[in-house]
């Protein structure tokens, strides 16, 4: 198994066994998605139209969850340092670790975002447009989200320092995001071009992310 | 003088010692001559007196932008070529530039209150004004948590250049939004056909500020590197009682 793979592994591995970790990203989010009409009323129509404004923020709020402790724990037992030093490019080995979170967080949420949809009175039909939409825009968030954890461990600071840094950066995901979904849903402007651009935006943080948190963490923990 | 030079930081203080005293004057005779000018300024047929809030409200816009400019320039000079000076420079921007944007957005919503009866809408440009701000705030955040300021100079670096790929795509993202959502803009500037009373003026006054952004600039750099050295001496000291 090449390296690349077996950090994967690994990382997933511990997300799944340690803490129920995979599933609490999704229960925050189902969790989060509840709690919206409480604070907005019951209004069906209003919920159908908000809907997947909501959707889209608590995936994002959710993604924020883990990202936390992506490289801390692996920084306080010394595994971080073994990367580093190792045979892999930082950059790729950063990569793993997010896909890895990509995988354990981002996933369940996309799978059960269209049962939310049905409490939101979102229409079921397009349901599986918005659900891709997360699909397509959810990788930026943790690719971005990477950057961010990398520089608190770099700091030795986490928590609010991280979303403080992250959301901004994250906000032209979420317009796309909505957009695309709400384009799907009622119309009536296309659905290709916010979800093109959307695609593009995960593409590049992909790069850009690796790079950017290795280059702090180098920068961070020489 | 080399740039390279200005690496040891005592022939940098003595060169700012020099310089500031001169920017500081300069400074201050352009601002005269530009705060003469505005007064003589005429006021706009529609809008009044409030149109004098334009010659804080553009530079503030202008050196919100030029601040994170110099940061990303400094942040290349901190991770490319490690020179010391850089990480000062890029430490000293950042809430220079934060207070300009601030101005750029409280004089913004002062004038809008007269003018479109509201302080705020979600106009594409003052939406990405804001989130200029915030990502400010998230850099002077970071240099609030960090306990090392060498540590925290690099990370400040990297968020500087990341930031700086993503304000483009910000701004992009968000004239899309806002065209999707609210088609007629409120925001009418009226492009080139600012006449000249009003446009000269308002030049002054931006190259009076971006002035006042440097004098600001090397005074908080110099500060940076003598509050860098009082932390050494500290520890010095601290090192030395110890024993």
């Amino acid at each position: 198994m090449s390296p690349f793979l077996a950090l994967l592994a690994r990382d997933m591995r511990l997300a799944v066994r340690v803490g129920g970790g995979a599933l609490m990203g999704a229960l925050f989010y189902f969790i989060v998605v509840a709690m919206m009409p409480f604070a907005i009323g019951p209004d069906l129509n209003l919920l159908a139209r908000i809907g997947p404004a909501i959707l889209w923020l608590g995936a994002l709020l959710a993604s924020l969850l883990a990202l936390d402790r992506l490289f801390a724990t692996d920084h306080e037992d010394g595994s971080l340092d073994l990367l580093m030093m190792g045979a892999m490019p930082l950059e790729l080995a950063v990569a793993a670790k997010a896909i890895a979170h990509w995988l354990t967080t981002a996933v369940p949420l996309i799978v059960i975002t269209p049962v939310l949809g049905l409490m939101l009175n979102i229409d079921m039909s397009s349901m599986g447009w918005v659900a891709l939409t997360l699909l397509a825009g959810t990788p930026a968030l943790t690719f971005i989200g990477l950057i961010g954890a990398a520089l608190a461990v770099a700091l030795r600071r986490g928590g609010l320092l991280l979303a403080v840094l992250v959301l901004p950066l994250t906000i032209p995901v979420l317009i796309f995001g909505v957009a695309a979904a709400n384009a799907a849903l009622v119309g009536p402007a296309p659905f290709g071009p916010p979800f093109t651009i959307l695609c593009a935006l995960s593409l590049a943080s992909l790069v850009l992310g690796p790079v950017a948190a290795a280059a702090a963490l180098r920068q961070g923990l020489e | 003088m080399a740039v390279i030079d200005l690496a040891n930081p005592t022939r940098f203080l003595t060169l700012v010692d020099r310089v500031l005293p001169w920017l500081a004057g300069v400074t201050a005779l352009v601002f005269a001559y530009g705060l003469y000018r505005v007064v003589g300024a005429p006021d706009d047929y529609q809008q009044g007196a409030t149109v004098k809030i334009m010659y804080l409200h553009v530079p503030g816009a202008w050196l919100g932008m030029m601040g994170w400019g110099v940061m990303t320039v400094a942040a290349l000079g901190t991770l490319v070529w490690r020179h010391p000076l850089a990480d000062v420079a890029g430490k000293a921007a950042a809430p220079i530039g934060a207070a300009f944007t601030f101005i750029c957005l409280a004089t913004g919503m002062l004038w809008g209150r007269p003018m479109w009866g509201t302080y705020w809408v979600w106009d594409a440009r003052l939406t990405s004004v804001l989130v200029l701000f915030l990502l400010y705030l998230g850099m002077l955040a970071l240099y609030w948590t960090a306990d090392d300021p060498n540590r925290s100079t690099r990370a400040a670096a990297i968020l500087a250049l990341v930031g700086a790929v993503n304000i483009p795509i910000i701004k992009f993202s968000v004239d899309w939004w806002n065209t999707l959502h609210q088609p007629a803009s409120v925001v009418r500037m009226g492009g080139a056909a600012i006449d000249s009373s009003i446009l000269v003026p308002l030049l002054i006054m931006t190259l009076a500020f971006t002035l006042l952004f440097f004098t600001l600039h090397f005074a908080a750099m110099r500060n940076e590197i003598l509050r860098r050295r009082v932390r050494s001496m500290r520890m010095m000291q601290a090192r030395e009682s110890d024993t």
